[in-house]
């Protein structure tokens, strides 16, 4: 029922569906020959985009439609086109498998775009630990190129589009869009301190538009089957398909395309429900910065933006992670908190020292040598950070550890005042 | 709303903790805050630098901001509401201040940042008295930066100031950071010592302890301190600064900021230059040479011993077989008081000019004030044309200067015997040998010249007409018109131009013609004129009169044998173009007497008598800078030992030759007579008679004096002696010209003149013009000169040294 609707994998099941021949013979690049045939307006096709209230994927849920309308299109002068695929969220998948399985679909999205804003030159960021996705979305632009859907003067319209994809090194900061801009530039991931915003001043310092591979894939079947199609699969303002990257505690774990607003007991049955004779414990829905949701609240949640947010998490890049009965929650945040200790860039101090200091005091529970003022410091260390930093990523370093205490907060007690776990077969080995 | 504008912009208000702030569009927060003395912490932002907003210190509420903003980085809006102390503001505040605190060292005891410490003096208004924070601090290694920044990098708070200093200021990326968040270190990648001549701006601008002054390590603590106003003496800019003291001795010397001049900048031989203050060469006493042995005597002795010799020379010969030498760098009191004595004593011969070889050229001081651009303006330029001039290492601060335009796209071009590094780019360059400038500059007039016009030039239009008789090869000249064609497209762009004559050209034998030409280059193209003499008071130097009638140099002080030399405060043997030219005279006269802050073994050779005198931070005075700024100098301590102001030795001098007009109560007395005295500064312009020799094919020498050799000061400044930039006394030439020559790197050449034959180290560098030896000055090794003729190829030789 939800296949027919499938919009970034709607290949999925053809064979060898990342190749030009498949996509073409699903309408792959109709659109975009449409457009540069028709010369369409580009404030009709920004129109639809934003009537189809399609919100950024990857992770914040920003509206696509008023993003591009940031970027006047006739101001001269050079303006860019950016795709994160940098993916580094931990548990999202989801991006992969778009440039695995549908990689034109990426590369006409993008080109849609840069018709749309009047750049003429288009970045792919992807993740520097991909291997056969990096290789397949480079395999498509050397055909898309072929085809003559890239480059000067495309099928005689006038309008020029150059795709180029840039690998990343493994840094987690580069999925932070200003990061990426300065690592694609060839500089240190550093984010920029907004304002300015790169609508006025990104790559290189000319206007840019960044999007994740998710958002800039949805276009085209948008434009081809309209605004009001894709609005409706969805819920209000939560227009369209979402994937969902399900991991953790479920019998089948995978990528699962549907409309948002799904009920997550119906996304849970989908990924074969939690691991067999376990129970639902709780839920990190939107990837490890978004706030843990226990079971209860899940339960009863549909899976879209506003929803999310409503019950005080986020549905983020889609991520959602399960847990079981069995699972340690100071074990789980101790490893979250000690991956944003990681991969803070170290650039503005209450990232940079409070990362640290976070993970330091859950290393310390964990094993058993947590002081009783040692939760209120964590949190009030956490609230610190909160809205303090240049990126978000103080935030998502502080959001799991506050919302971790908030549901969890016995367990933690437990080990404090313990100094073990209260889970059976729990030993929490010093390392 | 009521508008305001300023400068043409109009303001915009917005409301900071309830008080209206005018301020220019685009501007930041913090900027208003500081326009209207509200006190926002910060670490990271500087008003010089960029914005950075990393240190999160200066996070404020923003009525309609749904969490605190920083005010550095947060640009105003029209009828914006800002909040610096509200309860959420003041969170955040704290917040970051415990955020910075867990990681900084409670090493304040021991830390020299300490008393004037950024993070010190926030944390007292922003910190906890107890720390939350019980893990194991991070620890840094330290990094060596060299002789004159200490560092001590576990209290750094990486704030990058340093670096964006480097980037955006020095010109030159030498600090970084490396590794990744709490790792995260600020350092030289590989570890290099530093060698920006504006260094030691990274300890004012370090917010911490983390970057200190080396020399002034451990020495004292802040809050010893005595400070005192006072102005640089080694540069023309006339920088502004503090002289730090404590117990009557110098301990530091920091900048004192200065918009007009120095901006809040010090350049390091400003900085460190104290350090030469206690050297073991100090003169504590006055002494007399008596047959043969230097004896200590008292003033009163030595002082009529003094008066005793000049009398007899002045009965025996006259008073015109008496000259004195001073020190550009000294106040133009002591300059004034210097010439007025030696008129006294009835001789003409007072120069303080000591590097110039053509008494021609027509000083700053006499030339029309409107051509004449201001040290702000420079930035403004749209383009500046820089000739015979090594700006960075000549005027440090101004090629900051010349930075800033050339960043807001000025055009820059430059004619130089040296491919100098510059910290900003050159539109346009000729790279020639020196001693063909005039040439090069006369092909340049040539184009411009109109009908008619010859007769206001005319030395130079006839060099532009026969200029391939001049230098004897059609080709040399095409090549040079090319490159100086490029040079004219940069001068005539623009509105707002510069011609800016440097030490080089200043220095230079024709010296008055190269000026002739800018000067009316300068008219030409609707310019402005800038030029850069060696010392810190020259300007007040001619006002004061201590300079030769026009057509007469230093050298001809030399050459001409005199009976006596008076030195005030110079080693001619270091300080002149022609050390062994003046070594000679000195060594042949009846007597010299050193009025000095320092002695020398060759100055314990030449001199008959030492007086001690207060170098430039132990007396008070008035320095005059190169765009004729008057400004006055306090003494920083009491004069060492018994050395005495240079003025009050003077004063005591004239008294005891019965001068009249010496009876000074003070140093005032003096500038108000001089005020009084001075008028126009007259100085006549070049004669007809003035012969230009063919161009020689052979070897040019350009002298020049290494940013840390100019002065006795200076060279004494031992930190400034180890540093990375300190030059070695090597002969640098063009690879090919040496191998010409079948001459090479490392070699020691000897060179003959005036039958004389000295020795001296050479090294090749790509960057000099062919056929040109770059000749640094005021080292013993390079001092071999007896004047500046080319050398020919007859008169080289290697030596083989054993």
């Amino acid at each position: 029922m939800i296949a027919v609707d499938q919009i970034c994998f709607r290949a999925n099941d053809l064979p060898e569906p990342w190749t030009l021949k498949t996509y073409e013979s699903l309408g792959g690049y109709k659109i975009w020959r449409d457009i540069l045939q028709n010369k369409t307006d580009p404030v009709v096709l920004l129109e639809q985009i934003k009537n189809s209230f399609l919100r950024g994927r990857g992770g914040a849920g920003f509206p696509t439609g008023l993003k591009w309308s940031f970027i006047s299109r006739n101001n001269p002068g050079q303006k860019y086109v950016v795709c994160n695929s940098d993916e580094g969220e931990p548990g999202t998948c989801k991006d992969r498998d778009i440039l695995r399985y549908n990689p034109h679909q990426l590369i006409e999205g993008m080109a849609i775009a840069g018709y749309v804003m009047g750049a003429t030159v288009g970045y792919n960021y992807i993740r520097g630990e991909f291997d056969e996705p990096i290789h397949r979305f480079h395999e498509a632009l050397k055909e898309a190129y072929a085809a003559g859907f890239l480059g000067k003067n495309i099928l005689n319209s006038g309008f020029d589009f150059d795709l180029y994809h840039h690998i990343g090194a493994g840094a987690y900061i580069c999925g932070e869009e200003t990061a990426l801009l300065e690592s694609l530039e060839g500089k240190r991931g550093n984010p920029r301190f907004k304002p300015p915003f790169p609508a006025s001043y990104g790559l290189y310092g000319c206007p840019t538009t960044i999007n994740n591979t998710e958002t800039f894939a949805s276009v085209p079947v948008i434009l081809e089957k309209g605004a009001d199609w894709f609005l409706e699969l969805g819920k209000p303002k939560n227009g369209g398909m979402k994937i969902f990257c399900v991991s953790g505690h479920v019998n089948n774990p995978g990528n699962f395309e549907v409309p948002l607003g799904l009920p997550f007991k119906d996304l849970l049955e989908m990924a074969g429900g939690v691991r067999n004779g376990h129970r639902l414990k709780a839920v990190i829905p939107g990837g490890s910065s978004a706030p843990i949701l226990p079971a209860d609240i899940m339960m009863n949640l549909d899976m879209d933006f506003d929803s999310l947010a409503q019950a005080g998490s986020m549905l983020g890049s889609g991520a959602v992670i399960v847990m079981d009965e069995t699972t340690c929650m100071v074990k789980i945040l101790a490893r979250i908190a000690h991956f944003y200790f990681e991969e803070s860039c170290g650039q503005c101090t209450p990232c940079r020292e409070g990362t640290g200091w976070m993970s330091r005091i859950l290393h310390r529970i964990l094993h058993g040598e947590g002081r009783k003022e040692h939760l209120t410091l964590l949190d009030n260390v956490a609230e610190n950070i909160m809205g303090r930093t240049i990126c978000a990523l103080g935030d998502a370093a502080a959001m799991p550890v506050r919302s971790f205490i908030q549901h969890f907060r016995s367990e933690f007690e437990y080990h404090i005042e313990h100094g073990k776990c209260n889970l059976s077969g729990h030993h929490h080995d010093r390392n | 709303m009521a508008s305001v504008t300023y400068r043409g912009i109009i303001m915009i208000e917005i409301e900071i903790d309830g008080k209206k702030v005018q301020a220019e569009p685009g501007s930041m927060i913090i900027e208003a805050a500081d326009k209207v003395g509200i006190k926002i912490p910060r670490f990271c932002y500087h008003k010089k630098l960029s914005i950075a907003a990393n240190c999160r210190m200066c996070l404020v509420d923003v009525e309609k901001s749904r969490k605190p903003l920083p005010a550095c980085a947060t640009p105003i809006t029209d009828g914006m509401v800002v909040k610096t102390k509200t309860a959420e503001a003041l969170a955040a505040q704290k917040a970051v201040m415990e955020f910075l605190l867990i990681n900084h060292p409670l090493d304040c005891p021991i830390c020299d940042q300490g008393g004037e410490c950024e993070l010190q003096d926030i944390a007292m208004g922003y910190g906890k008295d107890i720390s939350r924070f019980s893990e194991g601090k991070r620890v840094v290694k330290d990094k060596n930066l060299g002789s004159l920044i200490a560092t001590d990098m576990t209290r750094c708070i990486l704030c990058t100031r340093c670096v964006r200093f480097g980037e955006e200021v020095a010109g030159i990326v030498e600090m970084g950071v490396t590794g990744r968040g709490e790792s995260s270190e600020i350092g030289t990648y590989v570890e290099e010592h530093l060698i920006s001549e504006v260094s030691g701006n990274i300890i004012d601008l370090c917010p911490v302890g983390a970057l200190t002054s080396k020399p002034f390590r451990f020495k004292a603590r802040a809050w010893e301190l005595v400070q005192h106003n006072s102005i640089a003496a080694h540069d023309p800019l006339g920088s502004n600064i503090y002289i730090h003291t404590r117990r009557d001795d110098v301990m530091r010397v920091v900048p004192q900021e200065c918009e007009a001049i120095n901006e809040t900048w010090a350049s390091d031989r400003d900085r460190f230059s104290y350090t030469g203050l206690n050297s073991g060469d100090r003169l504590l006493h006055p002494m007399v040479k008596v047959h043969g042995q230097w004896q200590e005597c008292d003033w009163n002795v030595a002082l009529n011993i003094v008066n005793d010799r000049l009398q007899a020379i002045r009965e025996v010969e006259s008073g015109e077989h008496i000259a004195a030498i001073v020190s550009p760098n000294l106040s133009i009191e002591e300059q004034y008081l210097a010439q007025k004595y030696m008129h006294g004593l009835e001789s003409p011969h007072v120069e303080h000019r000591l590097q110039q070889v053509d008494g021609n050229l027509i000083p700053a001081a006499a030339l029309p004030t409107e051509l004449q651009a201001k040290i702000a303006d420079v930035e403004t330029m749209d383009s500046i044309f820089l000739v015979g001039c090594d700006i960075q290492r000549e005027v440090p601060l101004l090629g900051l200067r010349v930075r800033k335009a050339s960043l807001q796209d000025a055009a820059i071009a430059s004619l130089n015997p040296v491919d100098f590094k510059f910290n900003f780019s050159l539109n346009a360059k000729c790279i020639i040998d020196p001693e063909a400038f005039v040439l090069a500059l006369a092909i340049l007039i040539k184009s411009e010249l109109a009908p008619g016009e010859e007769k206001d030039i005319p030395l130079l239009a006839q060099l532009a007409k026969n200029d391939v008789d001049y230098c004897g090869s059609a080709e040399y000249c095409a090549a040079i018109e090319a490159e100086m064609s490029t040079i004219k497209s940069v001068l005539a762009s623009g509105n707002n131009k510069l011609i800016i004559m440097g030490a080089l050209a200043v220095n230079h034998p024709q010296a008055s013609l190269i000026q002739q030409a800018l000067l009316w280059l300068t008219q030409r193209y609707g310019a402005q004129f800038m030029m850069l003499p060696a010392g810190a008071n020259h300007y007040g130097a001619v006002l004061a009169g201590t300079i030769s009638q026009s057509g007469t140099a230093i050298t001809d002080l030399w050459r001409a044998k005199l009976a006596a030399y008076l030195l005030i405060n110079v080693e001619p043997e270091l300080d002149c173009t022609h050390p062994a030219l003046a070594l000679k005279a000195l060594h042949d006269a009846e007597c010299v007497v050193a009025m000095t802050a320092f002695t020398s073994e060759r100055m314990l050779e030449y001199a008959h008598v030492l007086l001690p005198i207060a170098p430039f931070s132990e007396y008070a005075g008035t320095m005059v800078n190169l765009e004729g700024k008057w400004q006055e100098f306090n003494a920083a301590t009491h004069p060492k030992g018994e050395a005495r102001p240079a003025w009050k030795v003077l004063r005591v001098l004239a008294e005891l030759a019965q001068l009249p007009g010496f009876a000074y109560d003070n140093w005032k007395e003096i500038s108000k007579e001089i005020k009084h005295e001075v008028e126009k500064v007259v100085f006549s312009p070049l004669t007809q008679h003035y012969s230009l020799p063919l161009l020689q094919h052979a070897l040019h020498i350009q002298p020049y004096w290494p940013m840390y050799r100019s002065d006795p000061l200076v060279r004494r400044a031992e930190p400034l002696q180890r540093c990375a930039l300190v030059e070695d006394a090597l002969v640098l030439l063009h690879p090919q010209t040496a191998a010409h020559y079948g001459l090479q790197d490392g070699d020691s050449v000897s060179y003959q003149q005036d039958n004389q034959v000295a020795i001296v180290g050479i090294k090749t560098d790509k960057r000099v013009a062919p056929h040109t030896l770059y000749w640094p000055m005021g080292f013993a090794d390079t001092a071999g000169l007896w004047s500046l003729t080319p050398l020919l190829l007859e008169s080289i030789t290697v030596t083989e040294l054993t």
